[in-house]
């Protein structure tokens, strides 16, 4: 196969692999945005876990991280 | 690399940014005409009226917080020339008219229900409102809703498009 040749498939097969990346725009971020998304939408579990590891690693806190929700403003 | 090559490189690469530039709507440019998305509800009157185009979701907590205030400038500029639409980007038709009931807006709103319009638009934020002159030029774009920042802002860009001669 001519280098040429080699090249150009490349290209496509860049194409292709670009083309499955995709971005949720702003207006599709309904199922997102549901509570049963949040993380933190149990405050009973949210306390135990809190309380499993301060148990093990003697720290709390840190606990904010991004996750889901409309992505608004 | 051969000159066929390069050729078809470049292509690829003018295909790409024709792509990615052609939907979004750019200031000091016609607005899209609303009549061709199939969007459900009852368009109101715009020719020769400022036009504020909001879009909008039920899922959307800013947007919730808009609407009281929005009905406020609705009220008090629709006299004067003002119409503010509202463009729900609800696919679904249950939770969109259960937010109209809960809130009764004072302006009208549509449901754009296949949001090919807003696909059209390329919104870059959850609620974004596009303001359009008399003859229906998009002037300014308000990404988000900030309180009585954004509020204050819209109500003199609204004033100084209506006080503009035809």
């Amino acid at each position: 196969m001519k280098r040429n040749h080699v090249l150009l498939l490349v290209l496509a097969g860049l194409a292709v692999l670009f083309s499955g990346c995709t971005t949720v725009h702003p207006w599709e971020r309904a199922t997102l945005a549901d509570y049963t998304m949040r993380p933190d939408r149990d405050p009973m579990q949210n306390t135990m876990m809190e309380h499993i590891y301060f148990s093990r690693e003697a720290s709390s806190g840190g606990r904010g991280v991004g996750g889901s929700g409309c992505g608004c403003n | 690399m051969s000159s066929k090559t390069k050729h078809i490189a470049g292509l690829l690469l003018a295909l790409t940014l024709a792509v990615s530039a052609w939907a979004q709507v750019k200031i000091g440019q016609p607005f899209p005409d609303l009549t061709g998305f199939a969007l459900e509800g009852t368009l109101p009157e715009r020719a020769g009226q400022v036009v504020l185009v909001d879009f909008w979701a039920t899922w959307c907590a800013p947007c919730k917080a808009s609407f009281p205030a929005y009905s406020e400038l609705q009220r008090e500029l629709a006299g004067r020339g003002f119409v503010l639409l509202a463009v729900s980007v609800d696919k679904t038709k249950a939770p969109y008219e259960e937010f109209l009931k809960r809130f009764a807006p004072a302006f009208p709103t549509v449901r754009d229900g296949t949001q090919k319009l807003v696909a059209q638009v390329q919104v870059p934020a959850m609620p974004t409102s596009y303001l359009i002159d008399r003859k229906g030029v998009l002037r300014s774009m308000h990404s988000g809703f900030h309180g009585a920042e954004t509020v204050r802002s819209l109500r003199e860009e609204i004033i100084r498009l209506l006080e503009e001669k035809p």
